[in-house]
């Protein structure tokens, strides 16, 4: 009787003879085969827009942030549900506890069975809620995805709160203007698959291939994972491990007020230029002490209002979805949905010292 | 301490009639926790299709077992190698290893064909390691493991780094996600059944399982009787990478999108399950059967609660203290049994309550 490694490996070589000569017959690769998104189940054909239909009352809508608790989509996803009250809809948000990439989809299939009238959900991946996702658009649901965005044909509308390519641009051109566009400067992320981080990473990147940049260079892109111990560490580990780091730009919440915290407590103080994308109640007391200077950032009330506006007026009738439709987000006015059912929010917004006190959220 | 092997204490769940003279247990049959479980599980079921619309729709039931596919073919690994009193928690990273390497090879363009199979035996590989470190060396599989979950997810992120790839072949989606033609069930549900046939009949019908039972009781007294514990537990190692290695192509494939982190956490939830399920943490003791119950106790539960909007808080609380009350309640069950045998010698021929 063969021992049992001798056993093992002939079993493994019989399996790789196996699986060598399924590819000589010419197995399915990424080239030949016909791919799962975009195949499958589509959505309903689009029904034609009626843009004098008013908004139904009693519509069902619920939030799907990235997770619950995370204190900017709590911000985004209580201003929708208030903003649901003016068109006399229910709206209630839900979620996992953990960012990951497959946490959304039960509670995509979830909100399926309550029959909501419309699911907004910030997609932790944009790929992996696709699937259930396409299968609440059959059922007649509407899908809008805010603040990241899921694969485009497993939403209706993506409500962007700017545009990736501003955002991007201009959190280099912040920290240029301080660091005087010359030093070592690192990128502290949320989670390395967040898709709207990457977008704008890679904004930024593009940017700093420009000639006034030339003394600048990237020498890290570390990831908080959107936890504040995380984000904490990562910021003292890219300081340790580069001491001639000038400026650091953050476009997380939760990274922007990690990092702060950490700097504002050592001996970096001063040294290190530290700009992102981050809320003024948690980075009021850094702007007062000097550690940050300026940060930017949309308004997340205004985010999760605009999102509930749009997915009434999808539920409603009121819009498909298509490039051109226009409809009314109540206080904010009339919007165009733009390419690929993208409709923008507005430019970022940069907060400083002498204006940081006329915000509360 | 020398006891007789030969009456090394048959497990629960074990067919065989008990060897005469072995402690009848009148309550036995009733206070067990694995029914206890099951009964639960029907319970669960019955109250929410009761009460709550779209519990029972064809739609959420395919869904939530199919959600649960991947922790439910892990368990079945899971069940034995507790049951001979080991632990492997890397599986969950053993998972997010081979969705990432599904991913980086579908990258770069190899055939579906070619790397489902290749990483499979990437999985048995990490679970042989497993096995080597736990069996050659001696040393405990919760320490061994704690540190491949580190070591495997690690190894994840070198093969795939922050990238998500997506767009796999359609037919292969449709496995992971489709349902068997002309009924309800996902074909992973399909999968499941059938491997736990198999698991059930080797775990509580076999020599081999039996053996596992005699490993987790006692060791030392399974040696005497000739039982080649190292070479078992190097075997159920191996399957668990297996295994795990096979339910990340499925989780890559279900959700379409294959990342190095993956999967994140799983292990917990699968030996919450089979704890769950009343297989006792030092061995020797679980069915098959109760690990099921547990498995869909605890997915059938959290589809039950999210219905109902109950928040995540909540919902972790909840499968919390069904844990904590799994664990304490076969001891309780266990410490009145004792009591009730320790019971003076007259009432033994016809007991009292009878």
């Amino acid at each position: 009787m063969l021992t049992f490694p001798r056993r093992f490996a002939s079993t493994a070589a019989l399996l790789t003879m196996v699986s060598l000569g399924l590819t000589a017959c010419g197995g399915t690769t990424k080239d030949s085969a016909p791919q799962g998104a975009g195949t499958g189940a589509s959505a309903a054909a689009p029904a034609s827009a009626d843009p004098s239909a008013p908004l139904k009352e009693g519509l069902k809508i619920a939030f799907l942030p990235k997770q619950i608790n995370n204190p900017y989509e709590t911000i985004v996803d209580k201003a929708g549900i208030e903003a649901a009250k003016e068109y006399k809809g229910e709206a209630k948000e839900v979620g996992p506890s953990d960012a990951s990439a497959s946490s959304q989809v039960s509670y995509v299939n979830t909100l399926i069975q309550q029959r909501q009238d419309a699911i907004l959900i910030a997609a932790n991946d944009a790929n992996a809620v696709c699937g259930p996702l396409k299968q609440a658009m059959a059922k007649g649901i509407k899908v809008v995805s805010y603040d990241s965005d899921a694969a485009k044909d497993c939403r209706n509308l993506f409500i962007n709160q700017a545009d990736s390519e501003d955002i991007g641009r201009s959190q280099v051109k912040m920290l240029a203007d301080m660091i005087g566009s010359k030093g070592e400067i690192a990128i502290l992320s949320a989670t390395a698959n967040a898709t709207n981080q990457n977008t704008w990473i890679d904004f930024m990147k593009d940017e700093l291939t420009k000639p006034e940049y030339k003394d600048m260079k990237l020498v890290k892109v570390a990831y908080g994972d959107d936890d504040d111990q995380k984000s904490f560490q990562e910021t003292q580990g890219l300081l340790q491990a580069y001491p001639d780091l000038k400026g650091i730009i953050s476009p997380t919440t939760v990274g922007i007020s990690a990092a702060a915290r950490y700097i504002s407590g050592s001996k970096y103080k001063g040294k290190i230029t530290l700009t992102g994308l981050g809320t003024p109640n948690q980075m009021r007391e850094f702007v007062k002490d000097g550690t940050v200077q300026q940060f930017a950032l949309w308004n997340p009330k205004d985010l999760g209002y605009l999102a509930s506006f749009a997915a009434a007026s999808l539920a409603s009738g009121q819009i498909t979805g298509a490039e051109g439709e226009k409809f009314t987000a109540g206080r904010l006015g009339e919007y165009t949905v733009g390419k690929d059912g993208e409709v923008i929010l507005g430019e970022p917004f940069v907060f400083k010292a002498d204006n940081i006190d006329e915000f509360d959220f | 301490m020398a006891p007789d092997v030969t009456t090394a204490e048959p497990a629960d769940g074990v067919r065989a009639p008990a060897p005469a003279g072995h402690g009848r247990r009148p309550f036995g049959r009733f206070l067990r926790w694995d029914v206890l479980v099951g009964v639960l599980l029907v319970l669960v079921f019955l109250g929410g299709s009761a009460g709550s619309p779209g519990f029972a729709s064809i739609d959420n039931l395919s869904f939530a077992l199919g959600d649960l596919g991947e922790i439910a073919l892990i368990a079945l690994a899971m069940t034995m190698l507790v049951v001979a009193a080991e632990v492997d928690l890397s599986v969950a990273s053993v998972l997010g290893l081979s969705s990432a390497l599904v991913g980086a090879l579908w990258d770069a363009g190899w055939a579906i064909e070619t790397i489902i199979p290749l990483v499979i035996v990437v999985g048995a590989v990490c679970g042989l390691v497993n096995g080597l470190l736990v069996t050659r060396l001696g040393l405990p599989s919760l320490a061994v493991t704690i540190g491949t979950l580190a070591l495997y997810r690690g190894l994840a992120y070198v093969v795939l780094g922050d990238r998500a790839i997506a767009e796999f072949p359609q037919q292969y989606a449709d496995l992971a996600v489709g349902d068997v033609p002309g009924t309800p069930i996902p074909y992973p549900v399909m999968l499941f059944v059938v491997l736990a046939a198999v698991t059930g009949v080797v775990l509580h019908a076999t020599g081999f399982g039996r053996s596992l039972f005699a490993i987790g009781a006692q060791q030392e007294a399974a040696l005497f009787a000739g039982i080649r514990v190292k070479r078992i537990k190097l075997i159920l190692f191996v399957l668990s990478g297996t295994v795990a290695a096979f339910a990340g192509v499925v989780y890559t494939l279900r959700y379409g999108s294959a990342r190095a982190d993956n999967g994140a956490g799983l292990e917990l939830a699968v030996i919450g399950a089979v704890l769950l399920g009343g297989v006792d943490f030092d061995g020797g003791k679980g069915t098959l059967g109760g690990v099921i119950a547990g498995v869909l106790l605890i997915g059938l539960l959290r589809n039950l609660l999210m219905l109902n909007d109950v928040s995540t808080e909540i919902q972790s609380i909840v499968t919390g203290l069904l844990l904590i009350i799994s664990v304490i309640t076969p001891r309780l069950v266990a410490a009145v049994g004792q009591r009730r045998r320790s019971a003076p010698p007259t009432s033994s021929p016809a007991p009292p309550e009878s």
